[in-house]
């Protein structure tokens, strides 16, 4: 958009207060704030305080009908860190994290450099294809692949020959379905993201990098790689933190057909525990040690931020 | 092999890639559709065919005849309403504060957006469930519209920041030498230009809210609040594996105007997204 910028500034009203505070600091930007910041605390900043107030007391049925709840420090704490089944979860939840972050990333780039292969016409094709798969809600797709994966009727029994099969009673399986489901959602984002950092890559660089004898493999990983550094580094920490608290694809799989106890996730197992048990302080407990690790994954996605965006 | 051949074989190659993911992305969605024209008795037949044959409506006959069905679309449809206009108009102030102004404690508040939309609901649920019970808010619409919130609203905020700073100051600043009032030169000439993003955003906060799924679990117990996709998945758990095409018509009803919607929005939302917008 071209616009006339007058080249002396004519001070209409100096009174005001402009974007790059050259004047009088105003209280109109924290008016304009003040809902967001309201509903923020009283929706979020309470219930976070209550977790953890939660998790300091001794609140199970007893206390949801009124009783009142006794201070217990952090002996909640210290009963799920002693228990067995709590690290068995925690490392189980790490590991399929860590093993989806890397199959959506690694897919992710790979569809974006095809992207960049493709012509124009079928680049259309395949990224509209993309999105839509992006788009569904995640409760449909898993719902979706459950039926695939059924035993009886399923599409992939039939293509492998394999009648009466049940994918998601056996442990392995189960988190086999769960991380074809949560790649086959989060590659898109991933390609996209990638694939717009590689339309920035100037094209000059290219050619002289080919002109210097450099093949396609080096050219993607002495220049491109460089250059999708940092966009690579924000995507994998984003996919970090939200791969360590899949609930719903979990969810959904264990009510239909999964061993709970096998295939628990720390989500699933903290809403289990609080919910389903009503014993919320060990329930709360367990989501602090969440939120506590995802805190810490989120200051190193915060750092990739802060050198990316100039607006942070 | 001449280089033209290689070429040409490179192309061929690179197409084909294309074709597969095309399919893998497309397949799942395709398979949805067409199982919900399905009749029982194709869904359940030995040999699957791939084509449109003998559709029926009945799937979704039995989906709208269903109990608490309309109900739970109506539940849906209120929620939705609620958060995309509250959200839309709390952020849209925030937007303007952070896109128009430097002020202190403005990085601050940037962070603090970004890190609340990393707090995993999952965790949230538990206190936030005593919270609303505690104030009689659960299984209520406005508290869980209100639930909803938590994650639209930072996302709303990140998302129009970047339209109205997209917007040159020097408009404004031009109508205001021609006298208009700050506030007029906001008015009649930013908004109009900003309207197409608080659009898309609107939209995508619609479908944030519309496909969100624990939250509503929790704090949604009873059959007559529940929302579309606990109704849903209610229905999915009950049908124990037994009437794939009326869970598939059920699943096409949830998902078909989310990915419509988000095939027009998705290119004007992308900023909101890399910036950690929340993911189902």
């Amino acid at each position: 958009m071209a616009v006339a910028t007058p080249t002396t500034p004519i001070e209409v009203r100096p009174t005001t207060v402009d974007a790059g505070g050259r004047r009088r600091p105003s209280a109109l930007p924290y008016a304009l704030l003040l809902p967001s910041v309201a509903v923020l605390v009283i929706m979020l900043g309470y219930p976070l305080v209550r977790l953890v107030t939660l998790a300091l007391q001794e609140y199970g049925l007893r206390q949801v009908f009124g009783q009142p709840a006794p201070w217990v420090g952090l002996d909640n704490f210290r009963t799920i860190l002693g228990e067995d089944y709590f690290w068995t979860v925690l490392w189980r939840t790490l590991a399929f994290c860590f093993a989806n972050v890397a199959l959506t990333m690694v897919l992710g780039v790979l569809v974006a450099l095809l992207l960049q292969a493709l012509g124009r016409g079928m680049r259309v094709v395949v990224s509209t294809s993309l999105i839509v798969a992006w788009g569904m809600p995640a409760l449909t797709a898993t719902i979706i692949w459950q039926w695939m994966f059924d035993t009886e009727y399923g599409l992939v029994n039939w293509a492998l020959g394999r009648q009466g099969e049940s994918w998601l009673a056996d442990q392995l399986t189960f988190f086999m379905v769960a991380t074809i489901i949560v790649v086959w959602m989060g590659i898109p984002f991933v390609a996209f993201t990638v694939y717009a950092a590689l339309t920035q890559i100037p094209v000059d660089i290219v050619e002289a990098a080919r002109l210097d004898g450099a093949g396609a493999r080096d050219v993607f990983r002495h220049v491109a790689l460089p250059a999708l550094k940092p966009i690579l580094l924000i995507l994998t920490s984003l996919s970090i933190i939200w791969d360590f608290r899949v609930f719903t694809q979990v969810y959904v799989l264990q009510k239909a057909g999964g061993v709970t106890r096998d295939t628990n996730l720390l989500g699933v197992y903290a809403y289990q525990i609080s919910i389903g048990q009503n014993r919320f302080d060990i329930g709360a407990a367990v989501a602090v040690v969440m939120v506590a690790i995802t805190i810490i994954l989120t200051l190193v996605y915060l750092r990739a931020m802060v050198r990316t965006d100039e607006e942070l | 092999m001449t280089p033209r051949q290689r070429r040409r074989l490179k192309r061929v190659a690179v197409n084909g890639a294309g074709v597969v993911v095309a399919i893998v992305a497309l397949f799942p969605v395709y398979w949805m559709v067409l199982t919900s024209f399905r009749r029982n008795i194709d869904v359940k037949s030995q040999t699957p065919s791939f084509l449109p044959t003998n559709a029926t409506l009945d799937n979704y006959r039995e989906v709208f005849d269903r109990d608490y069905f309309w109900t739970a679309m109506g539940n849906s449809a209120l929620v939705t309403t609620i958060v995309v206009v509250l959200a839309l108009a709390v952020a849209f102030l925030a937007a303007v504060a952070l896109a128009r102004f430097r002020f202190r404690g403005r990085k601050a508040f940037l962070i603090v957006v970004i890190m609340i939309q990393m707090v995993p609901a999952e965790a949230l649920i538990i206190s936030l469930f005593q919270v609303l019970d505690g104030r009689q808010l659960t299984n209520r619409i406005i508290g869980l519209s209100l639930t909803y919130l938590i994650f639209v609203l930072p996302f709303t905020i990140w998302t129009l920041r970047g339209f109205v700073s997209g917007v040159p100051l020097e408009l404004e600043e031009a109508a205001r030498v021609d006298g208009a009032t700050r506030f007029g030169a906001f008015m009649r000439v930013t908004l109009p230009l900003v309207a197409p993003g608080l659009v898309a955003t609107g939209i995508f906060a619609f479908i944030l809210a519309w496909n969100e799924f624990i939250f509503a679990l929790v704090i949604m117990n009873r059959p007559e609040t529940q929302t579309l996709p606990v109704w849903l998945q209610a229905f999915n758990e009950g049908a124990r594996g037994t009437d794939w095409g009326g869970v598939m018509a059920g699943s096409t009803v949830m998902a078909l105007p989310v990915v419509v919607f988000f095939l027009i929005v998705q290119r004007k939302v992308t900023s909101g997204l890399t910036a950690g917008a929340v993911k189902g």
